[in-house]
Parts: C-alpha cells; structure tokens; sequence
C-alpha cells in the first residue's frame, strides 16, 4: 500500500484509493498514435452523427499506471493462497497465456473457410476426444460459454430428448438442497420446475426422499442434477443407486461437473451412468478466472444425446488419405441440435489453454492432478478438526466444508473469520455456502499449492480461533490491513450508483 | 511434474496427518467397479514439446496477421494498442475470481465501474452490467427483461432479419423453453416495415445498428412507435460504430446490447468476446448479471461493491430470472483500457477511419464491371455487394493472394445468393484495398 498524502486535521472522508480513470481525464489530451487517413474522406453523414461522446481523456502512461495500481488493490493466485471453495483456483500456467496470443489463434477469424482453420480446428477436435476420454462421453461440445451455460445445454437437451420420444408430460428437475445455485435456476430457464430433496445425515442425498419421488411423480420427472463430488466436497455414497433411481422412473442424470478437479482419472461420470455433464475449464484444466470469466464450459453426452448436442461442433469431413495425412476437420450442426448458445464456436481462447494443460500432464499426470487436489484438502481437513466443528466425519474429495461456530466465541461468525483471514494475506473460502451447512466455508486448496502454503493457512485458522475467543473485536472489525475496510452494502443498493459518467465536468447532453 | 510441487517426503507426511498409508485410501467411497480407469490420452509432453506442437497448430491457419483480412460479419480485426495485452496480462488482474469479498477486489470492482460507465458513455444509457457472455447471449437475456417488464402478458419478440443470425440463433435457442413467439427476421430488412409488427402481445422489437449489412437503419420515429404499442425497444449496436453515430439512448432505446469485441478483444476464432448490457434506470432491477456500485467503507472511503445481488442465481436460486455466473470479466476489463486509452477523441479517429476506408474500397469496387454495390442505406465499415461470380469462387482466388474476402450472405439469407459482405478498416491500409480491387477485377 502507499502511503497517502498528510490529511487536513478534522476530515472525516479519507482519499479514494486510486482516482476513477474519469477524474484524472484532461481536455484534449490523447492516449493513442492512430494512423492517417491514406484514402479520399468520404463525407460523414452529418444528420446520423453524434455531437459528444463522454469517454476520459489520458495519456498511455496515465492508464498504464491507473490499471497498474487497480490491479494491486486485488487479491489473486498469483499473489497468494486462494481456498475459495467450489471455484479451484490452481495456478494458472503461464505457458497457456504465450499459447492463446499465438497470431495463428488470437487472429483467427471466427469465420474463416474451413481450409484454412485446420489448426485451430484439430485442437477443438482433440479437445472434445481428451474430455470425453476423461469423463468417458461419447462426444462433446465446446461450444457453451462457461458452467451456467453448459448446465442450461444439458437441461434443454434433456428436455429435447424426452420431447422428441413424444414424452411430452415430464415437467420436473430434481434437484438437491446443497446444489449450487446455478442449477435450480438453469432449470428455470429451461422451462422445467424444480423440485429439491433433502440431504441425510452423511451428507448425501437422501435416499427415501428420492425414492418417493420417484414412486409418485415418476412420469413428470425429466431428470435430476447433481455435483459430485457434492459441494459438501463429498463423494456421493450411493450414487451407482441415486443414477439407477432416476433412470427407472425414466429420468435423465445430469452431472454437474464444477467439481471435477476430485475426478480425473479417479471415475469416468459417464460409466456411472451419467447422461450429460458440463466441465469447467476455468475450474479443472487451469483457464484462469479472470476477475469473473472469461470461462468455459463444455458438455460431454452419452450416445442417447449426441444428437442434441449444441452446436456447432467439429467433426473429421473426410478422413486422410494417407496414415501420415491429416483428415479434413469442420464444423457440423449436430442433427437435433438444442441450437446456438453464443455466436461463432465457443470460447475459443480457452479451449487453447486447456489443450496445453492436458498435454503438459498427459494420460499418466492427469490422475495426479485430482490424487493431489484430494491430498491436499484431506490434509488440511484432518489437522483442523480439532480446531473447528467439520460436520461430516468421512474423508473428504478436493475441498471441505467447516461450520464455523466456535465455543466460547458465540458472536462470531463465518464472514468475521473471512474478513480476519484477509489480515494474513490469505483469501477467504467460500462462505454462507452451501445453505445447508450454517455458518458454512468452504475450503479448496488445489493441488498446486505446496506444503507450505497449507501448514501457514492451518496455522492462521488456529490463530483466529484464539483470537475469536480472547479478542473477538479484532475479528468484528477486520480486515484491518485490506485496502480497504467493510463495505457499507446496504448504501450500495439504496443510493445505486452505478455509472460515474453523468458526473463528468462539463458533462451536458 | 506438471504443476504439482509435493515431493515424496511430503507425501509422506501428509498421508501421516491423515491416517492413511496411500492416496488411493481416500477415494474409498468411489464405486470400487469403476474406480481408477485407464486414460486413453497422449504421454506428457515438456513445456518446449507443448509450444512447438501448438506452434505448429497456429501457423497452419490463415490467420489476419499473414493475410489481409476484409471479413467482419460480427468479429472484427482492429488496433488494439500493446499497453491493453500488457495490462491484461497482471496476475493480480486474470488470476483473480469474482469480486465476492470487496475488501480484496477493489482493482476488479472500481474498473468494472468503469466499464459500466463507459458503455453508459457509448450507448446513452443509464445503466449497464459487468457483462454476458457475448453480444448474442446478451439479446437473449434483453428478451428475458422485456418479457418481465411486460409481466408475462406479452409474449411476442420482433427480431429485424438486419440483426446477425448468430444472435437470431441464440434468441431461439434460449428461450425455446418458453412460451414465446419470434417473428419479424422473413421480412425485409427495413426498420419501417418491423413497426407493422407490434401489437398489444409485443414485448420487444430489437434491431441491429448498424444492422448485419452494415447500413445504418433510419432509427427516427421507431421509438416513439414501440413505446406507443407498450413495448420496449432493444437495439443491438457496434460501439465502434458508437464512437462517431448517435446513441442508440438519443434515439429512444430502452435497453442497447451488442458486443464489445470491436473495441479491444482480439478475433480469436470467435471467442471469449463479451457482451454489453446497458439500460434505463427503471430496468436496472430486471436485469441479470453482476452489477458494480458505488459505496463507502467503515472509515467513510469512498469503494465499489458488488450490487443488487439479491436478484442473482446463487441467492435467488430456481427463481432468478437467468442462471449466469461467471461473465466475461477480463474482456471487459479489455474493453474499458482500450476505451481509455483511445478516449474521446480516439475512439473517433478510428471510427472515421473504418468509414472512410469502407467507401474508399465500395466505390473502387462499384467501379468493376458485374459488382453492385448496396447503397440504400449509409453504412459504416461493412458493405454489401453482389458479385459476377459465386463468393466461394472469389474467395479462393483472393486467398491465393494472401486477401480473405468477404463473408459469403448467401449462407443465411437465400434471396443474397451471390452476395459478399466485405468490411474494410483501420488495419487495411490503402495498398490492400487496391490489390483487392484489382484481384476482385480480374477473377474470371
């Protein structure tokens, strides 16, 4: 942090930390070196023109150090320890960043003819086979744009399947109570109702409740939704029996593959009897979160929803004709398809860092990524049960979940330890998810993260939760060493400001 | 190898914290049937082993930094200044996730403040969202918003045949679960006509500026004439092209989307781009996505945090009104250093450039005996023209010459079989447009 300007005695408001871009803007100052026009002008159609467009004027060094100070006032990987459950943030490879903004890929018209897109058109090829190998699909798609919109494909292709056999009376999703929210409101969109069942005692779905669903709705029941490993970061104990259930009643099983990163080479989705899943590249195979996206997120089927696929996806043309030949790659609408999710073909930039992620590691490095993922959050589980109440006594997959109430330090609560693991550096884990746990974190370390980095976080949990019982206040209060303190949320709502443009000096339309 | 930095002590170790003799004791809840397959992938491969394959993989496309590129039809090849890619390349800024904890995220939040600000500048609008997914998903949530202001009353969307098919698509594909009836994309391409349409189970009419063709549309009296009919007015607009037109905002619109590739993101054979989503203040509480407010910390410091999240698919859950979660953050992030960095000024230059060199190479080609260039409407960077020969023909006796032409409309509107939609801008120095006059001239 720098440190700010001496402040006027008495002054109660502190400086922003960082001025809008619009503040520092000057008329007529240029951030830019634009070539000159070395055709004939046209003439400009004056009556479609606008008079003034209200955009900061900066020079390139002003932006440059703008966006260089914006970007320390984040927490990221590449600073420090992220367990921010259910969204596995591992290392982002460099290598995958060089790979994306190769000219061949990053100046690729997304409409290129087909000749001379073979490139990018293998890897989107290949790309499909490896995740479908790892999931054990029989084809996939790449084209949805992250999770939520894998999750809406799989749903509308449940809803395209049972229609397209002239079902047309199966109006309900099933849906656990610990899902993420995505889901029940994926199933909304979908045009589907959702109906949510119950956890047991161990944390699964719980098996009666299933049960009698089926028995008594089962003609409505177009499907069912479910993480695995849940987002409790357990693997569903009966799940060869929950996938049976819903097939018996003529349900679809939809896997929501958030979660895969406990997976990969442990148990293929599609040998369990899943009928469709989305992956998240963002998540598993190392595209980077970008601050909230770019994401990516591909759906893999069973040969009973090929058909339905979104499209377009890539498949051979014409087979090489000779065994040291390429085969001509395009792309192809599948024959029932649910339709377009976006225009063009995905999110293309991801698909190229997620190939060079699963090259590095190959088929015997895959596995380890998940071994690892699930060592490292087994780990951290085991050496903080003493400290905090974890619910559910079994062995955990990539990431677990503490209930955060302490004896002795009842005023405390989950946002309270987020907010004061901010004070050692440390990115507080998912909290107040899932809604069945109260008081829920939920920690994912990630398979990248050393030894070290585990012993320190554990070491810190152990702190506060001495702190939480001797100086409660201190947690209350926190962060105290953020850029900033609590936010007041409540302001943010009630006087919504939104925009700072109508602020603008001069600024009159 | 890989990623993975535990060496076998510490393995070891932790296994030992555990209680377990082997990793594999972990997994005990995994059906025992199907645990631990066989991956059928192809072995590791070292760094230098991956890049030389991917290499390889890049440099057989035919790609805008080799060719000369006059494709647009929704992607376009611009300037985007190094300082973007430098920027964007911060690991605080692309290694981090959603802004749920504000206290670290301030970098993210203050510039999609910013972002939204900007578009809010570009569109005329009071309102925007920190994005979609791209400019056709965008559309597709507008319909979502225009069906809940007219509270499910009314169920009939008018899509202009001027809006790109793509989004056209994806309407359909969004929203086919729903009681919801698309018209207006048989008829012709003319706003006028699409006013015919509305009625009293209207919700929307959308159309595209400047439309699929590249012409302008006359967008004077459409307004007045949706809102008269009690629908609402979306209007999907290319924000370079907002760098010299009027606001689609000055010309009535409710809520304005589009994507916002044109300013800042790379081609990348058609992905991630992002869409924008800005609105007038009353829609402010339909809309989906995440949404960035001004506020105060505890010491009074002014700070961003994320806002009206009670609307979102993570509280609201089955009633939410779409499922989106993660956007296209970093994209945005993109956007709003180019905007920045071209500003007002520069953001005009270049949209004057694209006009500028578009007519230069139009009246060029209106010159060639058998083209016909499409004149009806003004257009910006992108025009239509009917050629003497099938545009595939063309087009590979161009590729021949190290040109990629134009897209070929026949492909989704029949009655323009023969017709090539060419777009022409700041990248395409003049030398170019010559030799593709001249190849266009000369192919027989």
């Amino acid at each position: 942090m720098t440190l700010r300007m001496t402040m006027p005695e008495q002054v109660a408001t502190p400086e922003p930390l960082e001025p809008l871009i619009y503040e520092l803007s000057v008329p007529g100052r240029v951030g830019v070196n634009l070539p000159v026009c070395d055709v004939p002008a046209a003439p400009l159609p004056a009556d479609l023109l606008r008079d003034d467009l209200k955009l900061p004027e900066v020079s390139e060094l002003q932006v440059v150090r703008h966006y260089l100070k914006l970007s320390q006032l984040n927490h990221a990987i590449d600073k420090g320890f992220y367990p921010l459950g259910s969204c596995t943030m591992k290392y982002n490879p460099k290598l995958n960043e060089d790979m994306a903004r190769l000219p061949g890929f990053a100046a690729l018209h997304p409409l290129h003819d087909t000749e001379g897109a073979q490139g990018a058109l293998a890897l989107m090829y290949e790309l499909q086979r490896w995740l479908g190998e790892i999931s054990g699909f029989e084809a996939v798609s790449l084209a949805p744009a992250a999770g939520a919109q894998g999750e809406f494909a799989g749903i509308l292709m449940i809803r395209r399947y049972h229609l397209d056999r002239g079902d047309t009376q199966r109006t309900k999703i099933l849906v656990p109570n610990s899902a993420h929210g995505t889901n029940p409101a994926t199933v909304t969109m979908a045009g589907f109702e959702v109906v949510e069942l119950p956890s047991d005692e161990r944390g699964d779905v719980d098996m009666n409740a299933l049960k009698q669903v089926c028995r008594e709705q089962g003609s409505s029941i177009a499907g069912m939704m479910i993480t695995v490993p849940s987002t409790l970061g357990l693997f569903e104990e009966h799940i060869l029996d929950v996938i049976e259930t819903v097939h018996n009643a003529g349900g679809l099983m939809y896997m929501d593959g958030a979660n895969m990163n406990a997976l990969m080479g442990i148990v293929k989705p599609g040998e369990l009897g899943f009928d469709v899943m989305h992956y998240n590249l963002h998540k598993t195979f190392s595209t980077p979160h970008g601050g909230g996206g770019p994401g990516s997120g591909p759906v893999g089927v069973n040969a009973k929803l090929k058909p339905f696929l979104p499209g377009p996806v890539v498949d051979i043309l014409e087979e090489a004709s000779e065994p040291d030949e390429s085969p001509l790659y395009g792309f192809v609408m599948p024959s029932k398809s649910i339709g377009r999710l976006k225009a063009f073909q995905g999110n293309f930039g991801m698909h190229v860092r997620a190939y060079a992620y699963i090259r590095i590691y190959g088929d015997s490095g895959i596995r380890d990524v998940s071994r690892h993922a699930v060592l490292n959050a087994n780990y951290v589980r085991a050496r903080l049960m003493d400290t905090y109440k974890i619910p559910y006594p079994r062995y955990c997959g990539h990431e677990f979940v503490i209930e955060a109430r302490l004896d002795g330090a009842e005023s405390i609560h989950a946002l309270d330890i987020s907010k004061r693991l901010m004070d050692y550096g440390i990115h507080p884990p998912t909290n107040y998810f899932p809604l069945i746990v109260p008081e829920a974190l939920l920690i994912e370390p990630t398979e990248t993260e050393t030894k070290e980095t585990l012993d320190e976080f554990i070491d810190v949990m152990k702190k506060i939760a001495v702190e939480a019982r001797q100086t409660p206040e201190l947690l209350h209060t926190a962060p105290h060493h953020a850029p900033v303190k609590r936010l007041d949320e409540v302001r943010a709502a009630k006087q919504l400001v939104l925009c700072c443009a109508p602020a603008l000096p001069g600024a009159a339309d | 190898m890989g990623y993975i930095p535990h060496t076998d002590v510490e393995r070891r170790q932790m296994l030992a914290a555990i209680g377990v003799t082997t990793i594999e004791d972990l997994f005990e809840a995994v059906p025992a049937t199907h645990r631990f397959p066989r991956l059928k992938l192809p072995a590791p491969l070292s760094e230098v082993e991956v890049a030389r394959e991917m290499l390889a993989l890049a440099e057989s496309n035919e790609h805008a930094q080799d060719f000369a590129l006059f494709r647009g039809a929704g992607a376009y090849h611009h300037f985007i200044p190094s300082a973007v890619n430098h920027l964007l390349l911060r690991g605080e800024f692309y290694t981090a996730y959603t802004p749920y904890q504000p206290e670290f995220s301030q970098g993210t939040l203050q510039a999609t403040f910013e972002y939204q600000s900007m578009m809010c500048a570009l569109t005329g609008m009071d309102a925007a969202n920190a994005s979609h997914y791209d400019g056709a998903t965008s559309l597709a949530e507008a319909v979502t918003v225009a069906l809940q202001v007219t509270k499910g009353k009314r169920n009939k969307i008018i899509l202009s045949p001027g809006i790109h098919p793509h989004y056209r698509e994806v309407v359909r594909t969004y929203h086919q679960g729903r009681d919801v009836q698309i018209v207006g994309d048989d008829a012709p391409a003319q706003a006028a006509a699409l006013a015919d349409l509305l009625d009293d189970k209207t919700a929307m009419l959308a159309v595209q500026y400047p439309n699929f063709f590249g012409q302008i549309e006359d967008l004077a009296g459409l307004a007045e004439k949706v809102h008269r009919a009690g629908a609402v007015l979306v209007v999907v607009a290319n924000p370079l092209a907002l760098g010299m037109l009027k606001s689609p905002g000055s010309l009535g619109a409710d809520i304005v989307v589009g994507d916002a590739q044109p300013v800042g993101v790379p081609l990348s054979f058609g992905g991630p781009y992002v869409g924008f989503f800005a609105c007038k203040q009353e829609f402010v509480r339909k809309i989906a996505g995440r949404i960035v407010g001004e506020s105060v910390d505890t010491d009074g410091r002014r700070a961003y945090v994320m806002t009206l999240r009670p609307r979102e698919q993570d509280i609201k859950r089955e009633k939410a009104s779409s499922n989106i979660c993660t956007n296209q953050g970093l994209m945005a992030l993109g956007v709003s250093m180019y905007l920045a960095l071209m500003g007002k000024t520069g953001l005009r230059q270049v949209a004057e450039l694209n006009y500028h060199k578009a007519h230069y190479a139009a009246d060029r080609i209106a010159a060639l005996p058998g083209y016909q260039v499409n004149r009806e409407r003004p257009f910006f960077n992108e025009f239509l023209v009917r050629c003497p020969q099938p545009v595939a023909t063309l087009n590979q006796a161009l590729v021949a010459e190290g040109i990629i032409g134009g897209y070929d409309v026949g492909q989704d509107y029949p009655h323009l079989a023969q017709h090539m939609l060419l777009c022409v801008t700041e990248m395409n120095p003049k030398e170019e447009i010559d030799v593709l006059v001249d190849v266009l001239g000369k192919v027989k």
